[in-house]
C-alpha cells in the first residue's frame, strides 16, 4: 500500500520509457545549446555595436524571446507554419528550432553583458604593451570574458533542459509526459505511484544537470 | 570612450560582418520566414484553407493513418506498461485501422490542442473523449457519436438524492467552479445553494466530510468516485443536456468522414461498443452503467 509506487516502474519496460523520454528531453535541449552557443557569442558581439540598425533588431529579437512564453513560441511554429505555408515540421525539429531562438538570445545578452564588463583599462593596459588587436582579444579579453560567462551559461543550459517538459504539448513524448503516463494507467492499482515517479524523475533531471554544474565548477577554477 | 573600444571590435573587420549577416540569416528566423510567404504560396495553394487534410484514398495510399488520442486519461486513452496505447477510445482506433487495412500511428495529444492538430491536419482523426459541443463544430467536423456523457449526482448512502426537485431549502450541494454542472445548476436549478470549490480534490474532501448532500460532476467522474470509494451512491446518473462523444476530421474532409460514419453504423450491429466497454470500461464503472454510457451506431436515444 504505502510502497510509494517505486515497483510499477519495474512492470513491463516503464523504466526504459523513462530513460528514452530522458533521452528525448536531452537530445533536444543538448541539440539547442550546441546551435545556441556560438550563434548566441555572435549576437552577443552584434548587441555591443553602436550601430543603431542592428541595436534595434536585437533588441526587438531579445524583447520577442523575453516576452514571448516559450510554449506560444511552440505552437507558432509547430501549427502556425503550416497553418500559414503548409509546411508540416516535425514535433521534435519545431522544439528544437524554438529552444535554439530561445537559447541564442539569452546567451547574446550573456556574452554582451560579460563583454562590457570588461574594463576599458584592460584594453588601453593591453595596447600600451604594444599588443596588437588581435592579441588584446585573444589574450586578454576572450579569457576574462568566457570565465565571467561559465556560471551564467550553465544557469542557461540547466533551465533549457528543465523547460523541455513544455514540448509535451506538442505531441513530444518526454520524461515528464512518460512519467504522467505511468502514474495514470497505475491509477487504480496503486493511487501513490505520484510521489515515487516523481521522486524518480526528479532524480534523472538532476543526474542530467548535476554533471554540467561539474563541468561548470571545474571550468571556472581550471581558468581562474 | 566605450565608443573606442567598440571601433576596435568593428576593426576586427570580415568576422564581424560576418556574424551580422549570419544573426540577418538566424536571428529573425521567423521573421523571413514570415516574409517569404510568397515563396510558400504556391505549393500551399492546394492548403490554402489552413493545413490541409488527407483524404480517404491518400491515407490508404500512405498505408498509416495518424490518430491522435489521449496517452495519460485512462480508461479512455493510456499508454500500458509495455508501451502500448490502450483505452476505449484506442480499442475503437484499432479497429479503424484494421478496416481501413492502414497501421495507426498514434498521436499523444493534450486536451488544449485537439483542435490545432486536425486543422493543421497532423492527425486524420481525433478520438480523444472529444465532446460534441456547438463551438467545437464551427471548427472541426464530428462523426456519429459513440459514447454519452452527461452529468450526473453522487451522494451519501444515507441520504440518496434522486431528483434535483427534492433538495431541501438548506440542502447544499457541491460543484467545481468553471465545470459545465456549475453551469447547468446556476442557469436551471437558481434555487439551489452550491458550494463551489476550485479542485477536485478540495471538492472530494468536502464531500467526504458531509458539508453538502450531494456532489454534481460529469457522471463518468461521479460513477468512478462511487465505485471507489465504499458509501457513496450515484443516485442520479444522467442529468441535463446529454452531449456526446464522437470522432472528429478536419473541417471539409468529407470522404473521411462518410468513412467514419459507415463504419460507425456497421459496427453497431455487431454491438462493437458493448465489447470495447466490457474491454476497457468495465473495470472502472462496472457493468451497470453500460447502458447510459455507450452509444451504438451513433444512433442516442
Amino acid at each position: 500500500m504505502q510502497d510509494l509506487g517505486i515497483s510499477v516502474l519495474f512492470k513491463g519496460i516503464n523504466m526504459q520509457r523513462l530513460l528514452l523520454g530522458l533521452w528525448a528531453a536531452l537530445r533536444i535541449s543538448l541539440i539547442s545549446v550546441l546551435i545556441s552557443i556560438p550563434l548566441g557569442i555572435l549576437t552577443g558581439i552584434v548587441m555591443t555595436l553602436r550601430n543603431p540598425v542592428t541595436k534595434v533588431l536585437t533588441r526587438v529579437y531579445l524583447e520577442i524571446v523575453r516576452i514571448m512564453p516559450q510554449m506560444v513560441l511552440l505552437f507558432i511554429v509547430f501549427f502556425g507554419v503550416t497553418r500559414v505555408f503548409g509546411i508540416n515540421l516535425p514535433a521534435e525539429l519545431s522544439s528544437i528550432i524554438v529552444f535554439s531562438f530561445w537559447g541564442t538570445a539569452e546567451m547574446g545578452d550573456l556574452v554582451r553583458g560579460a563583454l562590457i564588463s570588461i574594463p576599458k583599462h584592460q584594453y588601453e593596459s593591453a595596447a600600451a604593451l604594444a599588443m596588437s588587436k588581435a592579441q588584446i582579444y585573444l589574450y586578454i579579453i576572450i579569457p576574462q570574458t568566457l570565465r565571467r560567462l561559465v556560471p551564467l551559461s550553465i544557469n542557461l543550459i540547466t533551465r533549457m533542459i528543465k523547460t523541455t517538459s513544455l514540448v509535451m504539448m506538442i505531441g513530444v513524448v518526454e520524461v515528464l509526459k512518460v512519467a504522467q503516463q505511468i502514474i495514470e494507467a497505475n491509477r487504480k492499482t496503486s493511487p501513490n505511484a505520484a510521489f515515487g515517479i516523481f521522486a524518480v524523475v526528479f532524480l534523472l533531471y538532476f543526474t542530467a544537470c548535476w554533471p554540467i554544474s561539474l563541468l561548470s565548477r571545474y571550468l571556472e577554477k581550471k581558468w581562474s | 570612450m566605450k565608443r573606442r573600444f567598440l571601433k576596435k571590435l568593428l576593426t576586427l573587420g570580415t568576422a564581424l560582418t560576418f556574424t551580422v549577416s549570419v544573426m540577418a540569416g538566424c536571428g529573425s528566423g521567423d521573421a523571413s520566414v514570415e516574409a517569404s510567404a510568397d515563396t510558400g504560396s504556391e505549393s500551399a495553394g492546394e492548403t490554402s484553407n489552413g493545413g490541409g487534410f488527407r483524404t480517404l484514398d491518400e491515407i490508404k495510399e500512405s498505408g498509416t493513418i495518424n490518430i491522435g488520442v489521449f496517452s495519460d486519461k485512462s480508461p479512455f486513452g493510456y499508454v500500458d506498461e509495455n508501451g502500448e496505447y490502450q483505452g476505449y477510445d484506442v480499442y475503437f482506433a484499432n479497429r479503424i485501422g484494421e478496416d481501413l487495412g492502414v497501421a495507426v500511428n498514434y498521436v499523444s495529444t493534450e486536451a488544449a490542442s485537439r483542435i490545432e492538430y486536425l486543422q493543421t491536419g497532423k492527425v486524420d482523426i481525433i478520438l480523444a473523449n472529444f465532446t460534441v459541443t456547438d463551438e467545437r463544430k464551427e471548427e472541426v467536423d464530428f462523426a456519429l457519436p459513440y459514447m454519452n456523457v452527461a452529468l450526473g449526482v453522487v451522494s451519501h448512502d444515507d441520504n440518496v438524492l434522486t431528483s434535483l426537485d427534492d433538495v431541501g431549502t438548506d440542502d447544499q450541494i457541491i460543484v467545481i467552479s468553471g465545470t459545465t454542472a456549475e453551469t447547468y445548476l446556476t442557469k436551471n436549478y437558481p434555487d439551489i445553494k452550491l458550494q463551489k470549490f476550485d479542485a477536485y480534490a478540495e471538492a472530494k474532501t468536502a464531500f467526504e466530510n458531509g458539508t453538502g448532500i450531494a456532489w454534481a460532476n460529469d457522471n463518468t467522474e461521479v460513477i468512478a468516485f462511487s465505485l471507489e470509494n465504499e458509501g457513496y451512491t450515484v443516485g442520479i446518473p444522467s442529468l441535463g443536456s446529454a452531449d456526446t462523444i464522437a470522432p472528429a476530421v478536419t473541417k471539409g474532409n468529407t470522404t473521411l468522414l462518410d468513412w467514419l460514419n459507415s463504419e460507425i453504423e456497421s459496427l453497431g450491429e455487431e454491438q462493437f461498443f458493448h465489447t470495447d466497454y466490457e474491454a476497457t470500461l468495465l473495470d472502472t464503472y462496472g457493468a451497470d452503467y453500460e447502458d447510459t454510457l455507450v452509444v451504438e451506431g451513433g444512433k442516442t436515444e
